[in-house]
């Protein structure tokens, strides 16, 4: 029997690689019947699938944070002359 | 410096805030993620050759960032600052962890619903937390963390990058992920609260 502890390994460790057929059946068998566990599992899902939406469209959620700033970017374009002319 | 591609003033105008914000999501820290834009448009500028003009130019830049993000988030991983590199890259300090199941391996508090935050707006304050939060795990699991979740590279990539076993790596993994529910479970509580953070 699984404890709640051993769920969450099982749970974040199905996001990096597959579980067996043994590890499957318990974490299903232990998530019907743990609450706790139920809302750490879509807890756990959320925070993966968010990242994995933010990673793939960055935009979608930064549209409004500050871009470059004028030092950075006089900076940047410096660097940039420089290597032009070397 | 014939077209129009090879001006730098044209990229940082019109590409500039992009790949900025692209890389403050993947880094988060300014510093860190001007650099990666910096090198990104250096690299361009040299390899503006392999260039065909079949791919939109942004999307170009965009491929080019990703490998300097990664690069960056290697070298950081790599500090002595952060790790001990005379020792392998080890489990670490764990009393979130423990601190989260008793004796029994049971929860110590009940977790609680999140709801998920289907609105942008919402999702923008979610992502506000979530930078919080990994400011505040320990550094070598934040970046293990978005070098495997927000940067999507490969469990195995990883292990061998930064020469860990797999393992260790899922164990790691799922502290920082422990590390951030807990976190959320303080700072988030829902729609009511949009001022509390």
């Amino acid at each position: 029997m699984l404890t709640c502890k051993d769920a969450s390994q099982l749970m974040s460790q199905s996001f990096d690689r597959r579980l067996g057929l043994m590890e499957k059946t318990g974490l299903r068998f232990h998530l019907l019947i743990c609450r706790s566990c139920q809302i750490a599992h879509r807890q756990l899902d959320f925070l993966h699938w968010f990242c994995q939406r933010i990673a793939a469209d960055p935009e979608h959620i930064t549209s409004m944070q500050p871009g470059l700033t004028a030092e950075a970017q006089e900076r940047i374009l410096k660097e940039l002359h420089r290597m032009q002319d070397e | 410096m014939s077209s129009k591609l090879s001006s730098p003033e044209h990229w940082i105008a019109q590409h500039g805030d992009y790949l900025f914000r692209y890389a403050m999501v993947k880094l988060r820290d300014e510093h860190l993620a001007e650099d990666a834009v910096q090198e990104t448009l250096l690299a361009a500028l040299q390899g503006q050759k392999s260039f065909a003009g079949d791919a939109a130019e942004r999307t170009w830049l965009v491929g080019i960032l990703k490998h300097k993000i990664v690069d960056l988030i290697r070298k950081k991983v790599r500090e002595p600052t952060l790790i001990n590199v005379d020792e392998p890259l080890e489990f670490g300090q764990d009393e979130v962890t423990e601190s989260m199941f008793d004796d029994t391996g049971h929860w110590v508090t009940p977790c609680q619903d999140w709801g998920s935050p289907d609105k942008v707006l919402e999702q923008k304050r979610f992502w506000q937390i979530l930078t919080d939060c990994l400011k505040r795990l320990p550094p070598q699991l934040a970046m293990l963390y978005s070098l495997r979740e927000i940067s999507g590279m490969d469990t195995e990539d990883i292990c061998k990058d930064l020469d860990i076993s797999p393992t260790n790596s899922w164990v790691m993994l799922h502290r920082a992920r422990l590390g951030l529910k807990q976190c959320f479970e303080v700072h988030w509580q829902g729609k009511e609260q949009a001022g509390a953070i």
